[in-house]
């Protein structure tokens, strides 16, 4: 084999590389996007409210997913204690979705409806006050900051363009929804959702 | 998964294995052409030994070659081929499911059907609710069950929903939510120092300010219908018993205060629909047994 042409051609060197590389991801990936399993929103879905929505931004902001998972496995070891095991159809209205892959905290899929609201609120002000062996970092700031809800309507209607099926009301009263409530209730609006549409009796 | 994408699956996994293949093997060269020969390259000056892969090597990628093959009929990979094992993750978990419950089902029932007060009684049946409390109550009540401001104490045996073991199971299952409105529009600021003067009086305290006699007529008025007239609270409501000194929001007569003007929510999730009956029942009996077991042999727990 003559490997000389494809050596002093960048070009053609570039192009044959992605080649190679790309039988992997239209094997594994491509296909995924057109299958019913991973497109097809589970039944009761609804997308996040305004205040949800705001919550999941605070979320990502603060890298929640740089410890916590949101991606139960389908292992007894993982239904036993977070419940049933994530379902791609979960996932469909989330972009990007937040599943992780690093668990220095417990998975948060299924943590919807698992505490009160005033346990995350003290849990987040100061991880310690409730579980006193916690090493999560305590998040005082989101009691004092407020959302102002300026991007909120914005946010939803790039997100409708991707296929979260918003209303119109929905995105006409993001901001009024959102507007001067602390950062705080927006976050515990988002966790107390999370993965609270299959049930499973550990 | 439509034919179309089962064949896209097929075709480019089996070209790609067999691209493969055949890099490595029209590549191959098993005799050196001598200990110096080159393979002709040159890269500014630097030149490249012209020797066959070393067998070991070679032989590597025919194994892998033949794991594959094998590992395509035996497992799902090929489209919508499902392989001949019929593995899928989720039979593979109801596998693991089906034989935790040969294993630990039986020790469940057997409890199951005991009465709350003996498996209370019982060592074993105390460590799994133990367990299952450190794993589900803890993160609230604490890792000891004595709570911490706003979540109740469960070995005081003092209760807002009840003490029978009936209501602790209805608590566990459905959960609970006790709200106590905020009163300082009605009653004014006077009044909330007043009523907390009161309230510190039913078990014996003394407030710094306010006129017991006005917080008595404002208590009667407003308070009692939840909290009794005589302030033994009521557990339809989860109203707190208010004369036995145990606050669930601070004994300060700040704290007091603050809870009467602007009142509490309270809630206990449900765990209906994420704990088994049988482990419900492990953990009424459990906390049941946090306050009524005598002291010595809980201290020796």
């Amino acid at each position: 084999m003559n490997h000389d042409i494809v050596e002093r051609h960048v070009g053609l060197l570039v192009v044959l590389t992605f080649v190679a590389l790309s039988f992997g991801g239209l094997v594994e990936i491509v296909p995924l996007m057109f299958q019913k399993q991973t497109t097809q929103p589970i039944e009761g879905l609804r997308p996040l409210t305004a205040l949800q929505l705001e919550g999941r931004d605070i979320y990502m902001r603060e890298g929640c997913a740089n410890c916590h998972s949101q991606m139960i496995r389908a292992l007894r070891s993982e239904t036993e204690r977070y419940g049933h095991y994530s379902v791609a159809g979960e996932s469909v209205y989330d972009f990007p979705h937040l599943w992780g892959s690093k668990r220095t905290g417990p998975d948060l899929a299924r943590v919807g409806e698992r505490y009160s609201d005033e346990w995350h609120r003290a849990h987040l002000y100061n991880p310690r006050d409730v579980v006193p062996e916690s090493n999560m970092p305590a998040y005082p700031w989101l009691f004092e900051r407020t959302l102002d809800g300026k991007h909120t309507a914005r946010k939803m209607e790039v997100l409708r363009k991707l296929g979260v099926p918003y209303t119109d009301e929905d995105i006409a009263g993001a901001q009024e929804a959102v507007a001067g409530k602390p950062e705080i209730d927006a976050l515990v609006a988002y966790l107390q959702q999370l993965g609270t549409l299959l049930k499973f009796q550990r | 998964m439509s034919n179309f994408w089962s064949a896209w699956i097929i075709v480019l996994t089996v070209l790609t294995l067999a691209g493969n293949a055949w890099v490595l093997l029209a590549n191959r060269k098993t005799v050196s052409r001598g200990p110096d020969t080159t393979t002709g390259h040159n890269y500014d000056g630097i030149e490249e030994y012209d020797n066959p892969l070393p067998a070991w090597w070679f032989w590597s990628f025919v194994l892998l070659f033949l794991f594959s093959i094998g590992y395509l009929i035996a497992y799902p990979g090929l489209g919508s081929f499902k392989g001949l094992l019929g593995w899928t993750q989720v039979n593979q978990l109801e596998k693991e499911l089906a034989a935790a419950q040969e294993r630990y089902g039986p020790i469940f029932d057997r409890y199951a059907a005991m009465p709350i007060e003996e498996v209370a009684q019982d060592p074993q049946a105390r460590q799994m609710g133990q367990r299952l409390f450190a794993n589900n109550c803890s993160q609230c009540h604490g890792v000891d069950a004595r709570g911490s401001f706003g979540f109740p104490n469960l070995t005081d045996n003092d209760w807002l929903w009840g003490s029978s073991p009936e209501q602790i199971r209805q608590t566990i299952t459905h959960g609970r939510q006790g709200v106590m409105p905020g009163w300082e529009s009605v009653l004014g600021n006077k009044g909330v120092v007043d009523v907390t003067a009161y309230v510190l009086s039913l078990s014996g305290r003394e407030a710094p300010a306010g006129d017991i006699n006005a917080g008595e007529q404002a208590y009667k008025t407003v308070c009692a219908t939840c909290h009794g007239p005589e302030g033994k609270g009521d557990i339809a409501f989860g109203a707190p018993n208010l004369t036995d000194d145990i606050w669930l929001y601070g004994s300060s007569p700040a704290w007091i205060q603050q809870t009467v003007r602007y009142g509490r929510n309270n809630v206990m999730p449900a765990f209906g629909e994420n704990l088994e009956p049988a482990k419900i029942h492990l953990l009424v009996a459990y906390v049941w047994g946090l306050s009524n077991l005598d002291a010595k042999e809980t201290a020796s727990r």
